[in-house]
């Protein structure tokens, strides 16, 4: 992982912001087998940092990072990013079990601005567009499979 | 302050408030509606940009703790399992709400009577069935006729939404069990409509339809409402409704959009704020004529509320469904609607096919349901489960219980100062039981249809979608709230017309039984504007 900079405006110190990057490559690592980065890419990452905006979302992720360090800095006396691809998963998953509630946040930012990256939509076959305003092609579908409901009696219960 | 005064005033621009207002209109009343939250703009809706699955968590989360804008109030939800979901805006929750529009059974309005739980209601379905074909008619409905769980209604529907992959799997899965499925009834136009142009599956129904083919009510009534001349006012905050020596409503005080305290004269107020935001601001209305709250000397005002406790089945299938496209509503099933009480409990309910989930979604779940794993297998997890997913939920009826409630807290306030509500509610052993049901049929379901993987989730936090109960309607003004027409047995002048004066919640979503209410007090109040009986 390269050690740019966090980016400017954002209330991450520059071990939270590795530590949020290599976090993210444990959650969804990049793969070479689907030609996508993992979610600790910088831009993904940056995005990440952006919906935590909103709420206390943000505050609650930064708390979290500091508990994955201090778990980290228990495990090998150095921090989170610096650890080697193994150490660092299982260091992730010690934290994820220990911190569900703010693990859950941080796979719901993870996923959510992972899953709208052009690399990653690409590779799910998807177009580069939002739904509006073409919308998509829904197969109508066959309704003869209604044909048994409408021979049944009703099943509506009498009343009075 | 400054002060006016008119014939009356309508507190909430939601689903009620809204179809109130168009009904009556044609009195040419001074109709005035005011509401907390702004007027909606569908090009600024979520599925107009790349980022809409991310807003769904932000600005359009259903749950307005999540989404925190300056026009929605806190809950606090600490002593409930169930979150509430709501919108604070011109169309209430509507503006988020799936679409799903069924009416109630006939059986539905007669629990006690039929079942020896809860209370009937003090109307039946024969009287609302003509308000349910005008609220269809006004808001554009797809379905079917000839549903055999229910009674013929001739409704005018427009053509079913698509059944798509997803509809292919589970209509093979219920046929070869047997079981009742039909297209939903669901307030979607799958054609021009009323000046409104059809669905495009644009798959982003629960965030506002930028289409506008979803039929919320500000783009069903509130056009026609405002044609036919009420005034609407946004970003009005209702604290309290006011009343006289002789304790009838004399209007409200409110806080308008730059924060100023106004004041508002009515010789009618109708309350439509839903099963919160309705006891809300009765509790919050206390006065020496009603020091318990206004309209509350039952008791009962904020009592008995109901949720749909509900569960979530999702099917892992080796064909392709619809992913992220589509409507989520394609058909319900009402196999187990009516009580058989070799089940084990009560009542029952209806499972809801929700069509697919698209990428973001599909992530989320595969994680917290331990299917889509962190590190090495995430990518080809995620691909066996994305556009292979497609399953129900078990709308389930929940019976009214006084102790679940909504109260003052008595430390929260909204940013206008306004005491919020505290929501205090316990899933019933009736509820458990039938949410396992629904898990182990729907499971069944699933696995007929050729499911390889079956997730479940009992009930859905986030669900708490309907919101109802809490200003129960009856004849014994000791035992409910209003009367069998909306009107406060306390005070003359005072309607109540949400999801708050229901006596039971059926097993279905409630809008359209919501709006048909507020079209049939909207008439008894006409009839008796007409003969000079309204405050008889």
């Amino acid at each position: 992982m390269t050690r740019e900079t966090p980016p400017a405006g954002h209330k991450l110190n520059e071990t939270e912001w590795l530590n949020l990057r290599a976090l993210a490559d444990v959650i969804v690592p990049p793969s070479a087998q689907y030609n996508v980065p993992g979610a600790g890419d910088e831009a993904i990452a940056k995005t990440i940092i952006s919906d935590a905006g909103h709420g206390d979302k943000l505050p609650r992720l930064i708390s979290g990072l500091e508990a994955l360090e201090s778990m980290a800095q228990a495990e090998h006396g150095g921090s989170f990013a610096a650890m080697d691809e193994d150490g660092r998963e299982r260091v992730a998953l010690a934290f994820r079990a220990a911190h569900p509630a703010i693990a859950a946040l941080a796979e719901q930012l993870v996923t959510q601005c992972y899953y709208r990256d052009d690399r990653v939509v690409l590779s799910l076959g998807m177009e580069l567009r939002p739904p509006m305003p073409d919308g998509y092609a829904v197969d109508e579908g066959d309704w003869s499979l209604l044909d048994q409901v409408r021979r049944r009696a009703p099943l509506h219960r009498a009343v009075d | 302050m400054s002060e006016e005064t008119v014939d009356v005033l309508i507190i909430g621009a939601g689903a009620s408030g809204a179809a109130m207002a168009w009904s009556l209109a044609d009195t040419k009343m001074h109709i005035v509606c005011l509401e907390q939250g702004g007027l909606m703009n569908p090009l600024a809706y979520p599925s107009t940009g790349r980022d809409w699955e991310a807003r769904t968590q932000s600005d359009f989360a259903t749950n307005p703790n999540v989404r925190g804008l300056p026009t929605d109030y806190p809950i606090n939800e600490d002593d409930s399992p169930i979150k509430v979901a709501n919108f604070n805006g011109v169309g209430g929750g509507t503006v988020l709400y799936a679409g799903h529009f069924p009416r109630f059974h006939p059986s539905d309005f007669r629990v006690k009577s039929l079942d020896g739980v809860a209370d009937d209601w003090p109307i039946d379905y024969n009287q609302l069935a003509p308000y349910y074909a005008e609220n269809e008619k006004m808001t554009g409905v797809a379905g079917m006729n000839g549903d055999p769980a229910y009674p013929s209604d001739n409704a005018q529907r427009l053509p079913p939404l698509p059944l798509g992959q997803s509809g292919k799997v589970l209509a093979e899965g219920f046929n070869k069990l047997g079981w009742h499925w039909w297209p939903s009834d669901t307030a979607i136009i799958t054609e021009d409509y009323d000046g409104r142009a059809g669905c495009i599956n644009l798959g982003a129904c629960g965030a506002g339809c930028a289409q506008g083919a979803k039929g919320s009510a500000d783009v069903t009534y509130w056009p026609h409402a405002q044609r036919a001349g009420v005034d609407l006012r946004t970003r009005c905050r209702v604290r309290e409704i006011t009343v006289g020596d002789d304790g009838m409503a004399t209007g409200a005080n409110y806080v308008n959009g730059k924060g100023e305290e106004k004041s508002i004269a009515a010789h009618v107020v109708i309350v439509a704020c839903n099963g919160i935001g309705t006891p809300r601001l009765l509790l919050n209305s206390k006065s020496p004529q009603h020091p318990d709250g206004l309209a509350n000397s039952s008791g009962l005002v904020g009592k008995n509320l109901m949720f749909h406790p509900y569960a979530w089945i999702q099917g892992i299938f080796e064909e392709p469904t619809d992913g992220h496209a589509g409507p989520h509503k394609l058909m319900r099933s009402q196999e187990f609607y009516e009580t058989d009480e070799s089940r084990g409990y009560k009542r029952g309910y209806t499972l809801e096919i929700q069509r697919g989930m698209p990428p973001v979604r599909t992530a989320h779940t595969g994680l917290r349901h331990g299917r889509i794993p962190w590190g090495k297998g995430h990518h080809d997890a995620f691909r066996k489960m994305y556009g292979h997913a497609t399953g129900m939920v078990a709308v389930c009826e929940d019976l009214p219980e006084e102790h679940n409630r909504v109260t003052i807290d008595p430390v929260l306030k909204d940013s206008d100062g306004i005491p919020a509500p505290k929501i205090t509610y316990t899933l019933s052993e009736n509820s458990l039981r039938m949410m396992e049901h629904g898990v182990a049929r729907a499971t069944e379901i699933l696995k007929a249809g050729g499911a390889v993987d079956v997730l479940s989730e009992t009930p859905i936090a986030y669900g708490g979608w309907h919101l109802m109960g809490t200003a129960r309607m009856g004849t014994d003004p000791s035992r409910s709230v209003v009367n069998e027409w909306g009107r406060a047995h306390d005070c003359k002048n005072l309607f109540i017309i949400d999801g708050s004066i229901f006596v039971t919640s059926a097993g279905l979503n409630p809008t359209n039984t919501i709006q048909a209410l507020a079209l049939h007090v909207a008439d008894q109040m006409k009839q008796r504007l007409a003969n000079a009986t309204l405050f008889d």
